[in-house]
């Protein structure tokens, strides 16, 4: 195709330079500076999507953030496929690959336009709620599948995402958000007095309206130089980020601002190193709102038609782009605005037909100025209706007489129509921000009432439309901005002298009247969500009353367009059929974000390996040379179980086990929590923290303790030996380490300040090495020189000071077990070489590696509970039956008042028992629950659950423990374990299963 | 007795991308010490250690291979990056125990428990930022301050030490994923 629809020179684009590219597999050509969408109108290409509901063919309608027609899908190769693209924000580069969405087999040819014929009403506002209720199954099976393919968006991609996305935290003085007249004014006079200003703009030039305009002047430039000037101003500043291609799309507390910015998406060939978008997330002392406004469609039938497009898009076309959207247009219009459309279409040769004014009595200079120059100006009109299916024929245009009636209609052949309703400020942004709107009743408009505490509205947005008005607004925001800031300037005020320009006055909201059967025509208020007129007024009629839940039942204002062309139409509709003024109807809440983000953008780095990060222990490496299998706990790996040729899980799990109870083995405990407590009060604020007494224990020794919350349940258990008379070492669980410290620290801040002690995190200090089993002493004694390993003189419970291997080490004798056991800890650093240093030693025992399942099954043979399995989150000491833990002749702890409250000595709470299943070879499953029947009634309440299920090496059948209501009072008993299958029953025992006198221990 | 090395939480650096205008660096071990105290616990330390501890919340004092940083009202981080041998180590806790004799305190040792990763070059402070969630304007976070923060998900303690030098201190658990994070936005920051 030839490109037909070129203006023969000006605009913004580089006509010496030609861009190829495809639109649904069609070549075409544009030029530099270009959007697909401009692009495609200078080709002759009108019809660009299809409707979301009815399919209808559809053009592009805005030249900027606020389409809602022209949805494209962009495919740059290699998985990395975008929908839903506005056409308008699309830069134009070589090789682009863009297509239609929402059409089959092709736009021009969409069988799913079949929606549009059907009788009148079947796809009315709330069609969905009404005839697809029952049956409740036909939902997921036939509606949701038929609807999801014939009403929607573009695919989602299939592929994962190749690209990269990065983040970045910003701070600035000044954020100015829109760089047209008022926010480079804003930024300018924010610069001058010396702030930090960041300067946004979603589009690939700042400029703003600034560069749409033909004849425009400021202080003697056209307008579009001014722009440039003052751009190359701010960018030799070095305080100044300016950032087009950066949509602000989100306000949020104490002034932090979302910002996405579009790094390669223009880019033809951009460097694999570059991420796609940066999120900015940045914090400004003060913010300048200059987001413009976004001009209103007028309502009237077939107002939807490929060729129908706002009056201020089309300017834009001519006037930056240098694309004619067609050869002859009729303007419908209730806004000044509309005639500076005429003007600069008149002079890029496209013929006005009319100039339709919906205003009783345009016949201010504006109109005079455009009859003078030959316009064919009708007031007191409308537009009836569009000739057209794929492209405008025609417009119909009718007088409304004194009655108020409309007609006759007479018909204007015409390409395009433009529509000029007047301006709606966009305020999301400060809506966002907690601030009130204010009507103005005169203009009809919503506006900023007063501004956010931090923030300034300024120039379209503010309801301030004329160019010379919103440049001395912004430079007078900016300059107030810079002093709220804290940089001093006394200058605030600029005059700028501007000519050329015609002030967009009036507007018009709601359904333009007209001659038509309502019922048979459409006339749209929602593009993007296929809203029409009667759609608003059938929710009204349906006793709908609230805007919030009218949007709700028609979708106007719904999904990524947010109703930026269609909210105040819709809310003027809906507040005429409820014979109530606009204000008294309200208005919906402006959501975040105001385009849509990708996820990409959100997730930035954290993806793959840097989802979160991965903790791994100072011996890690050792064990996956040795083949280990690991798993997941918290964002520690821990060494699940080290399978030895092939063998599977569980035969790996059962011959560690085997191994430690017969000789022994090494276990890496270094992910276990570990906190420094230390000072003169460190005893004391033990004894408040833990159930257990503290004062007494010697240094050198080690005790169980039990932590609770206030709440007096289990919270966290760990060994803690006692290093010096003012110094523990404390251990906690590997996943409470960061709650433990935490509570600890909140008890010691707000409850006990008066304590002399200080808490340390030296978790990742240690590496710990579990060295268990009945030869765990003949493994480490000819490591260790200086301390006495002997029996009795290191006795279970005990912790030495020394070295091992000449490192500095923390020995505990302890054990996790059963079995007689040592945990080593060296710092994290000689860790592996500690670690191969015993494991060498242990060799000549036979020592295993073991893992976190095995370790699992040997305490569960002997009935040490695991915080977190064998709790959870209600269970007491009492229940677990670790009375002897609590240090009775304390005068308080965290916790012991709730121990004494009724429901805490019910003996019918759950407590924890050992199960047996009748057959031995049965696992029971962890989690299932117990009854005291087989085969009990529906609705019965279980008496408990299991919480831990092993295979026993040592006992030679399985073994569980369980939480049972009145537990203690029912060993011998015989309960059950419903299953899918059967019941599985199983006999109460003691929570111990091996050596209950731990004579092993004392080895 | 077998030979014990130490195994750096972190491996030495591989070549700097080339191009980028930042280097990220492993340092070399170094002896740390969290001292929490009050006043009285402050005079004492810093004769032992070799620098004045600073009385000022967020900032560092350095003299030669001793920096102190105060990191909240009675917290320091003391930074001995000319000790690293166990033997070492422990002559220095020697000698501030000593010094420190029955003035209420916790000394406690956490050389390994952290490593250190010095950030610099032209685009040090951007490249922070792309996870860290601070002002690292000179202004706003000038040489010599220091303070706990968080790189994206993980907690770090970080202390300008130049205009366009940074020393991150990380858990050594956390050191990859903040060196790896930090290594994928430095190769990222490309002339547009």
């Amino acid at each position: 195709m030839t490109v037909s629809f070129r203006t023969a020179s000006g605009g913004r684009i580089d006509r010496d330079r030609t861009i190829r590219f495809t639109f649904d597999g069609t070549a075409y050509r544009g030029h530099p500076g270009d959007t697909l969408a401009s692009a495609l109108l200078a080709n002759g290409v009108r019809l660009m999507g299809r409707s979301f509901k009815y399919h209808r063919p559809r053009g592009v309608l805005a030249a900027g953030a606020e389409e809602p027609n022209a949805l494209v899908s962009v495919d740059r190769g290699g998985g990395r496929w975008t929908p839903n693209l506005r056409a308008t924000q699309v830069e134009l580069h070589e090789g682009l690959v863009a297509t239609s969405q929402n059409r089959w087999p092709s736009l021009s040819h969409d069988v799913g336009e079949l929606n549009d014929v059907v009788p009148p009403g079947v796809f009315s506002a709330g069609f969905y709620y009404k005839t697809f209720m029952q049956p409740a199954s036909a939902w997921a099976n036939l509606y949701e599948p038929f609807i999801r393919r014939a009403a929607g968006l573009g695919q989602a991609p299939s592929q994962a995402d190749p690209d990269h996305y990065t983040h970045r935290y910003a701070f600035c003085d000044v954020l100015v958000v829109g760089a047209g007249a008022a926010g480079l004014a804003a930024a300018l006079a924010a610069a001058q007095a010396g702030a930090r200003v960041i300067l946004c703009d979603e589009q690939a030039e700042c400029g703003g309206g600034l560069l749409g305009e033909r004849d425009a002047v400021i202080d003697g430039v056209p307008a579009s130089d001014w722009a440039a000037s003052t751009l190359a101003t701010l960018s030799g500043d070095k305080r100044v980020t300016l950032l087009p291609r950066t949509q602000c799309f989100g306000a949020y507390a104490q002034n932090f601002f979302g910002l996405v910015q579009r790094l390669t998406d223009h880019l033809p060939h951009p460097d694999p190193r570059m991420p796609r978008e940066r999120l900015w997330k940045v914090r400004a002392r003060q913010v300048v709102l200059a987001t413009g406004a976004i001009e209103r469609p007028l309502v009237f039938p077939e107002n939807d038609r490929p060729g129908v497009m706002l009056a201020g898009a089309a300017r834009a076309y001519v006037n930056r782009y240098g694309a004619k959207p067609g050869d002859r247009a009729v303007v419908f219009t209730a806004c000044d605005s509309g005639y500076a459309a005429a003007h600069d279409l008149t002079a890029a040769g496209i013929v006005v037909s009319a100039i339709v004014d919906l205003r009783p009595g345009p016949d201010g200079p504006v109109a005079a100025t455009a009859r003078g120059a030959g316009l064919d100006v009708r007031s007191n009109a409308v537009v009836t209706g569009v000739e057209g299916r794929l492209g405008v024929r025609a417009a119909m245009v009718a007088t409304i007489a004194g009655n108020g009636l409309v007609g006759p209609s007479e018909r204007i052949s015409c390409d395009l129509v433009l529509m000029a309703g007047g301006w709606t400020p966009a305020v999301h942004l400060h809506s966002q921000m907690r601030g009130k709107l204010r009507f103005d009743a005169e203009r009809e408009m919503y506006v900023p009432a007063a501004p956010v505490e931090g923030s300034r509205s300024a120039g379209a947005c503010n309801g301030t439309f004329g160019i010379a008005e919103a440049l001395a607004e912004g430079f007078s925001a900016g300059a107030d901005a810079a002093r709220a800031a804290g940089r001093e300037w006394s200058e605030r005020d600029w005059s700028p002298v501007v000519s050329g320009e015609i002030v967009p006055d009036g507007g018009f909201h709601g359904a333009v009247p007209h001659d038509r059967d309502v019922q048979k025509v459409k006339a749209f208020v929602d593009f993007q969500n296929d809203v029409t007129e009667k759609d608003i007024r059938l929710a009204v009629r349906e006793g709908f009353r609230s805007i919030e839940h009218v949007k709700r039942y028609t979708t106007n204002g719904m999904a990524t367009d947010q109703g930026k062309t269609s909210n105040m139409n819709g809310l003027a509709i809906a507040a005429g059929s409820l014979g109530k003024p606009i204000p008294e109807v309200g208005l919906t809440t402006f959501r975040a974000p105001y385009t849509p983000v990708t996820f990409g953008a959100f997730a930035g780095h954290s993806r793959g390996d840097l989802f979160d990060p991965i903790r791994r222990t100072p011996t890690h490496d050792w064990a996956r040379a040795q083949g280990a299998v690991f798993e997941d706990v918290g964002m520690w790996k821990r060494a699940w179980y080290i399978p030895r040729g092939g063998e599977t899980m569980h035969a790996a799990v059962l011959r560690e086990c085997r191994t430690v109870r017969e000789t022994g083995g090494l276990f890496d405990a270094s992910t276990l929590g570990k906190i420094e407590v230390v000072g003169p009060d460190a005893a004391e604020f033990l004894n408040r923290l833990y159930t257990n007494p503290w004062t007494k224990l010697e240094t050198g020794r080690c005790r169980y303790g039990l932590m609770l919350n206030e709440a007096g349940f289990v919270m966290d258990d760990g060994v803690v030996g006692r290093l010096a008379p003012d110094r523990f070492h404390v251990t906690t669980t590997t996943g409470g380490a960061p709650r433990v410290l935490a509570h600890m620290e909140d008890y010691l801040q707000t409850e006990f300040p008066e304590l002399r002690v200080w808490l340390t995190s030296t978790t990742e200090q240690w590496a710990v090495i579990a060295v268990q089993g009945p030869n765990a002493r003949a493994v480490l004694q000819p490591l260790v020189a200086d301390i006495d390993m002997a029996r009795e003189a290191m006795p279970h419970m005990s912790v030495r000071e020394g070295t091992i291997c000449g490192v500095p080490a923390r020995l505990f004798r302890v054990s996790f077990t059963g079995e007689l056991g040592f945990e080593v800890n060296v710092p994290a650093e000689y860790g592996q070489a500690v670690w191969e240093a015993i494991w060498a030693e242990s060799q000549k025992h036979g020592f295993c590696a073991y893992g976190t399942e095995a370790m699992h099954v040997l305490r569960a043979e002997k009935g040490y509970i695991i915080v977190g399995q064998e709790t959870d989150g209600t269970v007491t000491p009492s229940d677990l039956g670790l009375d002897w833990a609590i240090g009775k002749a304390k005068p308080d702890f965290v916790g012991k008042r709730s121990l004494a409250r009724p429901d805490m000595l019910k003996p019918d709470r759950k407590q924890l028992v050992g199960l047996l299943t009748v057959d031995p070879a049965v696992v029971l499953e962890e989690g299932a629950q117990i009854t005291a029947e087989a085969s009990p009634v529906k609705g019965t309440a279980a008496l408990g659950h299991v919480t831990s299920a092993y295979e026993s090496a040592a006992l030679g059948r399985s073994i569980a423990m369980a939480l049972v209501a009145g537990g203690r009072s029912r060993l011998g008993e015989t309960l059950y374990v419903p299953m899918p299958n059967a019941a599985i029953a199983v006999t109460v025992v003691e929570p111990v299963f091996l050596d209950r006198e731990g004579s092993r221990l004392d080895a | 007795m077998p030979e014990i090395a130490r195994r750096p939480a972190l491996p030495a650096p591989g070549e700097p991308f080339p191009g980028v205008a930042v280097t990220l660096a492993p340092l070399p071990a170094a002896a740390r010490f969290v001292l929490r105290g009050d006043l009285a616990a402050v005079a004492a330390a810093g004769n032992a250690f070799g620098v004045a501890l600073p009385s000022r919340i967020n900032t560092a004092s350095t003299l030669g291979a001793r920096s102190a940083l105060m990191l909240g009202p009675d917290e320091w981080l003391l930074v001995a990056d000319d000790t690293s041998a166990p033997d070492a180590t422990w002559a220095l806790v020697r000698a501030l125990e000593s010094a420190l004799g029955t003035v209420p305190h916790s000394l406690v040792d956490v050389s390994h428990r952290q490593t250190a990763i010095r950030v610099e070059g032209h685009e040090a402070a951007l490249t922070l930022n792309a996870a860290v969630p601070l002002d690292l304007c000179e202004e706003a976070f000038p040489v010599g301050m220091a303070t706990r923060t968080i790189c994206e998900k993980a907690e770090i303690v970080l202390w300008r030490t130049g205009p366009r030098a940074f020393r991150v201190e990380v858990w050594r658990s956390f050191a990859p994923y903040v060196m790896d994070l930090l290594s994928a936005v430095s190769q990222e920051n490309v002339p547009d």
